[in-house]
């Protein structure tokens, strides 16, 4: 009778790729919004040489979670504008298998943004961000991100202030991302030695899974009625 | 009405929302087959009905069986056997038509060629063949609430639920909307449509259940003894 | 109709009854007890030799953080039985929780920066403890923010629990940030401190005499018997509007 976990997930991630490629609402406004953020990073901070191996990873991170906070709002609004959660919901499938297939396409439409980052930022910079590490670190945090952002937008969409509520619920529990992400990235981007970034790394990856875990035991209770 | 050809049966059914009654113990049955009218003025507890019908939410009190299962409990079991058309579309603005039927047929884990079997024939009966490849955005109203109806009916369910599926649309779609549910009702399926107008029950609705303040106030064979005045004093 | 109505006014009877014995006994032995931890920590005590009376604020500054802690705690606890048995009374208990945690931890940091400002020169660092301390009342604050802008009782329970839940993470955090970032300079008084901590005293019998009562009233009395006064008037004011909303849509 029900459909096969896989399947539905699959089913939910090409609707949403089909649908961005058509219309590109989520991928061009947080790669609009990323430029933006950098330029107006180095203008605010008016990084030189020094400062920025310190700041750039704090730059790239808080720049990534802001964009992704768009992303994420959109990609939800997108199910809940003509009613379709409901439409989602009808299907007999296992609600589980509906957050997995958004979390993945939030996840693969920001990682493309953050990639493209990478080398903006090394031009912008004068620092060499592209390393297979820092792209690692990358797709571990906007892994996170994505998982509880799914789980949040789902949530705050529902509500009265929509959209606006998603920032205030998102962000001091994404903290735990963005301070081992940070670090991580500040370890690399230093050179220093990796034993002194990878727990942060691993770290990383910890809090992922925690939440992954906790996202994945809690989605269908908000979005049974 | 005998028990073994009632595919819906709803006992005790109630539903309130944070404390405030919705539905107050509603007791009915429907038989296979049956097209059913729900009548009632706004806020009168039809579209809360049509959601616990549908097992978008869970009831306060009572018991609801579809098709021998029970719900909320075998809720998985009963969605593959019932359709619904929302006051929203439930579409995807951004993708075609066909790829709305497309992806809805993968969700209800209806395998592909049978998949393209059912969606060419669905777009044909909904007069959509033409407009078949377009964004769903581009569409009037007329043609999203057929192509609405497509998509609840692409997995052939037992029971097709309708929530004011009138509203919005000009005569001709009406017509069509009513040629629409004709077939559905010659395919076998159980429909129950609300709408708040009395003048727009459709031809082949033989039974009306009037909702009035979350209870049955009616319940009988359209036209039978005073239906219209039970729903416009209902509505007062 | 009569029916529910009769229900609800006898609801509305329930929450008004008298307090409990029970919870007239842990009022006032939380009241004694608070006034008796007091008596110790400024009285029986002796002044720390290196920081001198301020050292004293240390008595209620490391307990309020677990009794916010104990609080946050039973968030947790309620949200997972609400949403294993949809029961209001444990969606009040969350929500007590997250209301007296945040009062407590809002206790914890406030206390810290008294006590900073002496010893630290600064009422205010950027220390990744104090910083994680300050998100963990942001994301209790978000709590609050969040249950006022869902309107249907049945979803913003829901939510509220799930989020309750996940926000625990931050609570952990701010418990274990000094083996994520270990360049804190927050003294860590029971167990090894870190090398840069600035402020650390020596845990003496005269301490821990102080200490102890405080900690485990912290951890245990205030959180329960505040709660339990919070779950009763939240229950009366959703008794009340239920009856307003009633009231208007007869």
């Amino acid at each position: 009778m029900k459909t096969p976990f896989f399947n539905c997930v699959t089913a939910v991630i090409s609707k949403d790729l089909r649908a961005e490629i058509r219309a590109r609402e989520l991928v061009s406004v947080m790669a609009l919004f990323a430029l933006l953020s950098l330029l107006v990073f180095s203008f605010a901070l008016e990084l030189d040489k020094g400062a920025r191996e310190e700041a750039v990873s704090g730059v790239l991170w808080v720049t990534l979670v802001f964009a992704s906070l768009l992303g994420f709002n959109r990609s939800m609004s997108q199910e809940r504008d003509q009613g379709n959660l409901d439409a989602l919901l009808l299907a007999p499938v296992a609600r589980t298998a509906i957050f997995v297939g958004k979390l993945l396409g939030n996840f693969i439409f920001t990682l493309i943004v953050g990639l493209a980052m990478l080398p903006l930022m090394t031009m912008l910079y004068g620092l060499n961000l592209l390393d297979g590490w820092i792209i690692l670190t990358e797709a571990i945090g906007i892994f996170g991100l994505a998982t509880i952002g799914t789980l949040l937008a789902t949530m705050t969409v529902q509500t009265r202030a929509r959209e606006a509520l998603l920032p205030i619920a998102l962000l001091p529990i994404a903290l735990p991302f963005l301070l081992t992400a940070v670090r991580a990235t500040k370890g690399i981007l230093g050179g220093a030695p990796a034993s002194e970034w990878q727990g942060a790394l691993g770290m990383l990856a910890a809090i992922s899974v925690i939440y992954l875990v906790l996202c994945l035991l809690l989605y269908e209770y908000i979005v049974e009625e | 009405m005998p028990d073994d050809s009632a595919i819906i049966i709803a006992e005790g059914l109630s539903k309130a929302y944070g404390g405030l009654p919705a539905l107050r113990s509603l007791n009915f049955r429907v038989r296979r087959g049956e097209f059913v009218a729900l009548l009632g003025a706004n806020g009168s507890g039809k579209s809360t009905l049509l959601r616990l019908l549908s097992g978008l939410s869970k009831p306060t009190a009572g018991a609801i069986r579809i098709g021998g299962w029970e719900m909320p409990r075998e809720a998985m079991a009963v969605r593959a056997q019932i359709g619904l058309v929302a006051h929203q579309p439930l579409l995807y603005e951004n993708l075609t038509a066909r790829e709305n039927l497309e992806f809805f047929g993968k969700l209800y884990g209806i395998g592909i060629d049978e998949r393209e079997r059912r969606i060419a024939e669905a777009l044909r009966t909904a007069g959509l063949s033409k407009g078949a490849g377009s964004l769903v955005r581009a569409f009037s109203r007329g043609m999203k609430q057929r192509l609405s109806i497509a998509r609840a009916t692409l997995h052939q369910p037992d029971v097709l639920l309708l929530d004011e599926p009138y509203s919005g649309l000009d005569q001709a779609a009406i017509e069509r909307l009513d040629e629409l549910l004709s077939a559905a009702t010659e395919d076998g399926r159980t429909i129950i449509m609300s709408t708040h107008q009395l003048e727009r029950i459709p031809r082949p609705a033989r039974r009306a259940l009037v909702l009035a303040r979350g209870r049955i106030a009616f319940d009988d064979a359209i036209g039978r003894r005073n239906m219209s005045e039970i729903y416009r004093s209902s509505n007062a | 109709m009569g029916g529910k109505t009769k229900s609800t006014t006898l609801d509305l009877r329930m929450e008004t009854s008298p307090q409990p014995r029970l919870l007239r006994i842990l009022t006032v032995f939380t009241i004694l007890g608070f006034a008796g931890t007091l008596v110790l920590g400024f009285a029986v005590a002796g002044t720390d030799i290196q920081q001198g009376e301020i050292q004293r604020i240390f008595y209620i500054h490391m307990p309020s953080f677990f009794g916010a802690f104990t609080a946050f705690g039973l968030t947790v606890v309620g949200g997972i039985i609400y949403l294993a048995r949809k029961s209001e009374t444990w969606d009040r208990i969350a929500l007590a929780g997250v209301e007296v945690g945040l009062a407590f931890s809002l206790i914890n940091l406030l206390t810290g920066s008294i006590w900073a400002r002496p010893i630290w020169n600064t009422w205010w660092t950027w220390d990744p403890r104090l910083t994680s301390a300050a998100i963990m009342c942001l994301t209790y604050a978000a709590y609050l923010m969040l249950r006022a802008g869902i309107d249907d009782p049945g979803k913003r329970r829901a939510f509220m629990s799930v989020y309750g839940i996940l926000a625990f993470v931050t609570v952990l955090i701010t418990l274990f940030i000094i083996r994520i970032v270990p360049e804190t300079i927050h003294p860590v008084i029971v167990g090894a401190s870190p090398q840069n901590a600035q402020g650390g005293f020596e845990a003496t019998s005269g301490v821990v005499i102080a200490l102890l009562p405080s900690l485990l009233l912290w951890l245990t009395l205030m959180p329960i018997t505040i709660m339990w006064h919070r779950v009763r008037l939240e229950a009366r004011i959703e008794a009340l509007n239920l009856l307003k909303l009633q009231a208007l849509s007869e």
